[in-house]
C-alpha cells in the first residue's frame, strides 16, 4: 500500500513516517502543505493520506475537499492539533475518514490507521 | 486577559509532555513579564492568534532540553534544525489544544521559528504578557502568552 503524509512540521512528517514505515506501507511520500499534497495525490494515488490542517499555502481541510474531488473514495486521516470538537466534525463532514488529535503516539496513530482501513 | 486562560495552556503543555515522553512537565508560578525583558532561550517559536482573541504565544527552550527530548520522539541524532522544528511543533500543539476550551474562534497561525537569543522574543508592549515557566526532566523552558479579547463591536 502507498501512504502520503502531509504536515508542515518536519518533526511530525518524520514521526508518522517512522511509525507507519512497515510492510503495510511499502511506499511513502511526503508533502508540507495542502497544495503540494493535492499535486502529489494526482500522480502518486496513495491508499491512505494523513493530513494536517494548519499549514501554509493551503490548509488541510481545503486539500481534503480537492483530493476527494479527484477521488471520492480517497482514505484521509486528519491529524491535527486543533482540539475543538467542531473542527473534527467539520473534517469528517467534508469526507475525511477519521480525525486524530496531536500529540500522537505510536499506538494512537496505528490504531487510527487500523480503524480507517477497517471501515 | 482572563488569567484562567493560563490554566488552559498549562493543561495543554502538561498533556504534551505526558503523552509524548511519559515524563510529566511541572508548571512553575506564572509571572508578568516586564517590557524589554529578554526571555529567549536557544530556540523559540511564535504563533499569532486571531479571531476571538488577538495576540501571540511564544515557546522558548534551551538546546539541552530539546536534545534530551528529541530521542524520546525517535530522533536519535539531534541537531539545530530539528531543535527549531520541535519548538515550532510544541507551540503548535499546545496552542491548538487551547481550542478545546476556547473554541474554534481561537485562530492560530502556523509557527514562525526563531533561533538564538532573538531580541524579538520578549513581552509585547501594551498588553500584559504572562510567562509560564515549565520544568521537564530537570530542564527549564518558558511559554509567553499575550492575549487580548477581540472587541466584537469594532468594525474591521
Amino acid at each position: 500500500m502507498k501512504l502520503l503524509i502531509v504536515d508542515d512540521s518536519l518533526i511530525m512528517r518524520r514521526a508518522i513516517e517512522r511509525t507507519l514505515n512497515s510492510e503495510r506501507f511499502a511506499e511513502i511520500r511526503l508533502a508540507n502543505n495542502g497544495s503540494l499534497a493535492v499535486e502529489e495525490f494526482k500522480t502518486f494515488r496513495p491508499d491512505v493520506v494523513t493530513m494536517d490542517i494548519t499549514m501554509p499555502d493551503m490548509d488541510g481541510l481545503t486539500a481534503v475537499d480537492l483530493i476527494l474531488k479527484i477521488d471520492s473514495k480517497a482514505i484521509i486521516l486528519v491529524v491535527s492539533a486543533l482540539a475543538d470538537k467542531p473542527t473534527a466534525v467539520e473534517a469528517v463532514k467534508r469526507g475525511a475518514s477519521g480525525f486524530l488529535l496531536k500529540p500522537i503516539t505510536v499506538a494512537s496513530l496505528q490504531a487510527a490507521i487500523d480503524d480507517i482501513l477497517a471501515d | 486577559m482572563d488569567e484562567s486562560i493560563l490554566n488552559i495552556f498549562a493543561a495543554g503543555i502538561i498533556r504534551y509532555f505526558t503523552t509524548t515522553t511519559d515524563q510529566p512537565a511541572v508548571m512553575g508560578t506564572p509571572f508578568l513579564g516586564q517590557d524589554d525583558e529578554k526571555v529567549a532561550l536557544d530556540f523559540s517559536a511564535v504563533i499569532g492568534i486571531s479571531g476571538t482573541y488577538r495576540g501571540n504565544i511564544y515557546y522558548t527552550a534551551p538546546r539541552a532540553k530539546l536534545h534530551a527530548l528529541l530521542p524520546l520522539l525517535g530522533e536519535n541524532e539531534p541537531n539545530d534544525h530539528l531543535c527549531g522544528e520541535l519548538v515550532g511543533e510544541i507551540t503548535n500543539i499546545f496552542s491548538g489544544s487551547a481550542r478545546e476550551e476556547l473554541g474554534g474562534g481561537f485562530m492560530i497561525s502556523t509557527p514562525f521559528l526563531l533561533s538564538g537569543s532573538n531580541e524579538s522574543v520578549r513581552p509585547a508592549k501594551g498588553a500584559p504578557c504572562f510567562i509560564l515557566p515549565i520544568e521537564w526532566n530537570s530542564y527549564s523552558s518558558r511559554v509567553l502568552i499575550t492575549l487580548v479579547k477581540s472587541d466584537s463591536t469594532k468594525k474591521p
